[in-house]
């Protein structure tokens, strides 16, 4: 345990030391908070908080993966995975250091993305439920996103390719729902088709409604990930 | 104390280390030697946990390396080649991040960081960021990092390389005092440094070990028999002739013509020293003996002979 917080911290901070987060984090907040404005205060029509979760997911599903393309990726290049793997740590010790240490970055990112609906919230009447149960539901999707940008980054050398990866993946189970629509499927297969859209959860959480459903649904992609990127750490161990 | 029986690593078709067996006990330097691709930093690899051996066993510290890799790997250091390093971290806070990693205590942390930094002379760029820093001193940062748990077992892939000759004289000392009370493996390609640190040679070739032993018995086991220089002056024939018909040479060649003189390479069969004899030789027939010396057999003779696998008498051999 206390190995996967040392992990942890140097992972941590190891974010600061990048320009590039900086730099994703200010376009993130910038995005977010115009999109705050445009949707909520701004509104043109009713339901406006839910579009402004709406397309916050877009700003995760490019933010999230520019965050984590390096975490592996990054050790193999510098061929640093030798130093970490012969330390006596565990392969799944490191992956999980590593994987919260993402989570606490996007944490501190939605937490930096939430203080302008909260102190317009502070003014007038707010309605907390929507506003609590939405960022619940953008984290549970961001810490999803981040299990599979990590595992992805752990398959290769390049960043890139690790950013792209990880795009696809979050794309594709955003838009698994709409794009098996215009398939004819058999009526078990659009109940999969529906369960595994990771964006048909996220809506019933952004309503305000937290079902035990959507969060085990969240905690299993993160699992599958995550055992994903055990494996492909432990990938060298067969060749 | 390391055991390795019988370890052979495939990669897909290629064998790159092909059952090789050997101990190193503590208060042994064992310097491998090899070629490049001969399969040093892969036995490296195996006997520190980063990737496990197709058969075999391993055995450092008392515990197998491949059910017990933790507890392996608490005991051991290791310098991966080229010493990679993070280098987006400043020197201190990566030595405290190995420390930390290595559930060093807290109280005891400051210590084993003040005890590296003295060992390893790393006083001038202890404010400075790994990236910032010479290929001399992120070698001396990955010797830090493998020592800062004073561990019972060294592994080190060439420790000295892209070194200047004095920070190589440092890190050879230190390499030796380390050798007394720890087991320390290190390779190299570079002959002289096992001849200044190493108690102990292991020279590998295509993943197999050709020879192993304290660096007397190897260097006198690679040559067959010994070699003696001659210069002569006078025909060749009658040298010739006289060469062939003395017992205990096993062949001998020509090199080189200067100035009259004749350079002839005697290599006599066994262990046995010519060099009497020769002059005898020379002296009873009255022809002029010019010079005449015996070569010393040196690591490297023994190291192209091993690793190349040619016969003494057709490869020209530098005096």
């Amino acid at each position: 345990m206390s190995k996967i917080l040392a992990i942890f911290k140097k992972e941590f901070k190891g974010y600061f030391n990048s320009l590039m987060a900086y730099f994703f984090i200010v376009v993130f907040l910038g995005v977010v908070n115009f999109l705050f404005i445009w949707f909520v205060l701004f509104p043109s029509k009713q339901a406006s908080l839910r579009e402004y979760f709406e397309f916050f997911i877009y700003g995760l599903w490019i933010f999230v993966p520019a965050i984590t393309m390096r975490t592996w990726a990054e050790e193999r290049k510098l061929k640093t995975d030798e130093l970490l793997l012969t330390l006596p740590v565990r392969d799944y010790e490191a992956v999980l250091g590593k994987y919260f240490a993402s989570l606490a970055f996007l944490c501190l990112v939605l937490a930096l993305s939430a203080l302008a609906p909260i102190s317009v919230a502070l003014v007038g009447s707010p309605d907390w439920g929507p506003i609590f149960a939405g960022y619940l539901g953008l984290f549970l999707l961001g810490a999803s996103f981040a299990a599979i940008g990590t595992a992805a980054s752990s398959m290769t050398e390049n960043q890139f390719i690790a950013f792209l990866l990880t795009v696809v993946i979050c794309v594709g189970l955003l838009t698994i729902e709409e794009l098996c629509a215009m398939l004819p499927l058999p009526d078990f297969l659009v109940f999969l088709v529906t369960f595994l859209d990771i964006g048909h959860h996220f809506n019933s959480i952004g309503r305000g409604v937290i079902d035990s459903r959507d969060v085990i649904y969240y905690l299993s992609v993160i699992a599958f990930f995550l055992f994903l990127n055990v494996r492909a750490v432990e990938r060298r161990k067969w060749a | 104390m390391i055991e390795v029986q019988n370890i052979t690593k495939r990669f897909g078709p290629i064998t790159a280390v092909d059952g090789v067996s050997f101990e190193v006990k503590k208060g042994e330097v064992a310097g491998f030697l090899g070629p490049n691709g001969a399969g040093k930093t892969t036995i490296m690899r195996i006997l520190t946990g980063f990737i496990p051996a197709t058969e075999g066993t391993a055995k450092l510290a008392g515990y197998d390396v491949f059910e017990n890799s933790l507890e392996v790997r608490k005991r051991v250091g290791y310098l991966p080649e080229n010493a990679p390093l993070y280098l987006d971290m400043g020197v201190v806070e990566f030595l405290d991040y190995i420390a930390s990693v290595r559930n060093i205590p807290p109280q005891k942390r400051k210590a084993s960081l003040e005890r590296m930094i003295d060992v390893c002379g790393l006083q001038t760029v202890l404010k400075q960021e790994i990236s910032e820093l010479s290929h001399g001193f992120r070698q001396r940062v990955g010797m830090a990092q493998a020592m800062i748990h004073d561990p019972e077992i060294l592994i080190m892939d060439e420790p000295t390389s892209g070194l200047d000759p004095n920070q190589i004289i440092g890190i050879r000392s230190l390499i030796k005092e380390l050798g007394r009370e720890k087991t320390v493996i290190l390779s190299t390609h570079i002959l002289s440094e096992v001849e200044a640190t190493c108690s102990r040679v292991i020279i590998i070739d295509r993943g197999k070990i050709v020879a192993d032993g304290s660096l007397d018995e190897v260097t006198k086991r690679g040559k067959k028999g010994k070699v003696h220089h001659l210069r002569v002056r006078g025909d060749r024939p009658a040298w010739e002739k006289k060469l062939k018909g003395l017992a205990g040479v096993r062949s001998f060649t020509w090199k080189e013509e200067e100035g009259g003189l004749n350079l002839y390479e005697v290599f006599t069969e066994g262990d046995r020293a010519l060099g009497e004899e020769l002059f005898r030789l020379a002296a009873d027939s009255g022809m002029t003996l010019a010079e005449l010396f015996q070569e010393k057999t040196t690591l490297e003779n023994v190291f192209t002979q091993l690793t190349q696998n040619q016969e003494p008498g057709t490869r020209n051999q530098k005096p």
